[in-house]
């Protein structure tokens, strides 16, 4: 069954190619077979292999299509590569991706670019897929450049609004200084092993440097910057915010469940070479740390619901990351797919509250939705109690409590980290709770329109029950003790080694984290459904910080200045092009003298005689002197 | 018997030049201008003789014979062209043909 991976991204693929040649001229209900289909059908085939799979999680299976370049020595294929992470991923993409192309369906419905919409989406599935199957990094690179692109175009997929341009070229351009650095770090490894093949690289990398070698760090560092500048993480977070221009799914697909996490997986697969770089890994802890504390405090000033939805994904994001900075590679990308479930069905259940309101972003604006959209705000909930991490029932709860426990007790785990990871679980469930009693409770202020149908509801019940039993596969040593997850990932990514003497605390730091977030929640209740009054009264007292968090810390305008308002000085400056000047001098210049002998041409047949005659007479008397 | 000498005739056949080169440069009348040309070939023919009789070779009069068939072809072309323009502009100026203006 194996031998049919090549069908998973090109089932995608060619769903793109016939929405595309195709230009519209489909129905809609023909677009969206194709579109939805096509995704479907890699889901299912996913799904079988899947299942093959599992039952011996340690193999691999590598399929190569055929060699793509082969210069000199450099040789990478056209190959893909199965193990137990790309099979997490692959899973992760399908599955989600058709659901959300379900819901799509409803919601682009009277849109008119509906073809052109499934086109982008598949051809974004299709990138995704060969960025998580590749074998070799220039592949990989195939498909990192390919979500890139299909996130511009789906960002600005509304293009006769110029801010929608204008978010999707920020996202394009921010996220290219990362894949720049990436594309460096590229350079040094096939300088050094002669090949880009992920696992010869992975196999070699041991032998060859130390642990804590210069190159090896110095490469580790390049391959988190583009993983950094993909994954919206600081300082090249300012993207992700914006991006939320884009309709609804969009959102959903790249900007919370699959693209942002591109550089999960990048640091994940290359976990090697970060272990012989612990200066490398130790930055990667930090900055998730820091990023899932700065964007979970701007999450709780925003008042657009797709911003806090933003900020919240990229503080998850952190959260991936100071895991993956600990080396609890598993616990990451468990998170992965957790936060997948339940941040898709909240980007999913937003979408639908803004569709269902006529496009109203504002949550000051919403309420009172609980008795008009039940099936939405119980998915919402559910949505959002997996986020805030609530005990024991949602898989947001085991999932971020394995990092939280890993960021103490993981041998590169520190109270900072811990400390951090605490605070950020503590702001997560006070923003996840106001957004959802701003939404769908207190009185209702903006009129209900249309109701949402089938095709919406369906994707969000799926997503709901995954959010809540997803986290079942893997539960902690204090409740049951299920490793169904780490050991299906482990023949890929080894399990973190615990510092000694620190096994004996999980439940309390459970116990924790738990009343840390039920504390949230109250706070949430206390200042948004109680006291609205004293809401509004520590705003005013704190309205620099809130301004403060709002901008998200301020680093638009510190790029503005940094970078864009020199950029655009030295741009007015040279605008007449100094280099330039010389050639059109040139040109002028010709020009004159073409018109001073166009008079000359002047069709009168014995003015050409003449010149002839004296022509003949100056080369003739030229002729007499020189002798 | 006597000879002319060749300064003499070589100062002819530049007179003769000279008249031709003059009245192509000053008519209107496209018909003298061709005639003129004519008179320009055989100012040339009258070089080549007088040069070849200075030689005592044939040489010279090989190159008037070549002259006096070229000279034929080209009024025969010319003549067409100057029928063509008289259709065409019902004048014999040559300087009307300047339609195109270069």
């Amino acid at each position: 069954m194996e031998a049919l991976l090549w069908l998973i991204p090109a089932l995608p693929l060619a769903g793109a190619v016939i929405l595309i040649v195709t230009a519209g001229k489909l129905s809609r209900n023909l677009s969206a077979l194709v579109g939805a289909g096509s995704v479907g059908l890699a889901a299912l085939i996913t799904l079988i292999i899947g299942f093959g799979f599992i039952a011996d999680p340690a193999h691999t299976f590598h399929q190569t299509l055929w060699t793509w370049i082969n210069v000199d020595g450099f040789k990478p294929t056209f190959a893909f590569h199965l193990d137990a992470l790309s099979m997490v991923f692959i899973f992760v993409i399908t599955f989600v991706g058709f659901l959300i192309h379900l819901y799509s369906i409803e919601f682009m419905h009277d849109d008119e670019g509906f073809s052109r919409f499934f086109a982008y989406l598949n051809l974004f599935v299709c990138s995704m897929l060969i960025l998580v199957l590749a074998d070799n990094l220039v592949l990989m690179y195939l498909g990192w450049e390919g979500v890139g692109l299909c996130s511009y175009l789906l960002i600005g997929f509304w293009y006769q609004e110029e801010k929608n341009g204008y978010a999707a070229r920020k996202a394009f351009i921010i996220t290219r200084v990362g894949d720049t650095a990436m594309a460096i770090g590229l350079f040094m490894l096939f300088q050094h092993f002669g090949t880009l093949n992920i696992q010869n690289i992975l196999t070699q990398a041991p032998q060859t440097w130390t642990i804590g070698s210069e190159t090896a760090t110095a490469i580790a560092l390049l391959l988190l910057g583009g993983a950094v500048g993909k994954s919206a993480q600081l300082p090249l977070q300012t993207w992700l915010p914006d991006a939320m221009a884009g309709p609804s799914p969009v959102s959903a697909l790249i900007h919370a469940a699959t693209m942002v996490t591109a550089g999960v997986y990048l640091i994940a697969r290359t976990h090697v070479i970060f272990e012989l770089a612990p200066v490398a890994q130790q930055w990667v802890g930090i900055i998730g740390a820091v990023t899932l504390l700065i964007a979970g405090f701007s999450a709780l000033t925003q008042f657009d619901l797709k911003r806090v939805l933003a900020y919240s994904t990229i503080s998850q994001i952190g959260y991936m990351f100071l895991a993956l900075g600990v080396g609890a590679w598993s616990s990451a990308i468990f998170h992965f797919m957790i936060h997948a479930f339940f941040k898709a069905l909240l980007f999913l259940g937003a979408g639908a509250v803004i569709l269902v309101l006529h496009h109203e972003h504002d949550m000051f604006k919403m309420g009172g939705l609980k008795n008009r959209l039940p099936v939405i705000y119980w998915t919402f909930l559910i949505g959002s109690a997996s986020l805030a991490a609530l005990p024991f029932v949602t898989a947001g709860f085991y999932s971020k409590d394995q990092i939280l426990w890993l960021a103490w007790a993981g041998e590169k785990g520190n109270l900072w980290f811990f400390l951090a990871a605490l605070i950020g679980a503590f702001v997560t469930s006070i923003y996840t709770f106001r957004m959802v009693f701003l939404t769908f409770f207190g009185e209702e202020k903006t009129h209900v329109g249309h109701h949402a149908g089938k095709l919406i509801t369906i994707p969000l019940i799926v997503l709901a029950v995954l959010s809540l039993v997803g986290g079942f596969i893997e539960l902690p040593h204090t409740l049951g003790h299920v490793e169904l997850f780490s050991g299906f990932v482990k023949p890929v990514l080894p399990a973190v080694e615990m510092r000694p003497g620190a096994e004996s605390g999980e439940w309390i730091i459970q116990l924790t984290a738990a009343t840390l977030c039920l504390a949230g929640i109250y706070v949430a209740y206390y200042f948004y459904m109680k006291r609205p009054d004293l809401r509004r009264e520590l705003k005013s007292s704190m309205i620099v910080t809130n301004r403060f968090w709002f901008s998200g810390w301020g680093f638009d305008a510190l790029y503005d200045t940094l970078f864009v308002k020199p950029f655009v000085y030295l741009s007015t400056r040279n605008k007449d092009d100094a280099v330039d000047r010389i050639y059109e001098g040139i040109v002028s210049g010709l020009n004159r003298v073409h018109n001073v002998f166009a008079q000359t041409q002047n069709g009168v047949m014995r003015w050409y005689i003449m010149g002839i005659v004296i022509g003949a007479i100056f080369v003739l008397s030229i002729g007499l002197i020189l002798t | 018997m006597n000879t002319i000498s060749v300064e003499a005739g070589l100062i002819l056949a530049g007179i003769l030049f000279m008249l031709g080169l003059i009245s192509v440069m000053i008519r209107r009348n496209i018909i003298f201008m061709l005639i003129s040309v004519e008179i320009m070939l055989n100012a040339a023919g009258l070089a080549f003789i007088v040069a070849g009789a200075r030689w005592a070779q044939p040489d010279g009069q090989v190159m008037f014979i070549f002259i006096l068939t070229m000279a034929a072809a080209e009024v025969s072309v010319g003549l067409a062209l100057i029928l063509q323009l008289y259709h065409q502009l019902k004048t014999l100026d040559g300087d009307a043909a300047n339609k195109m203006k270069g």
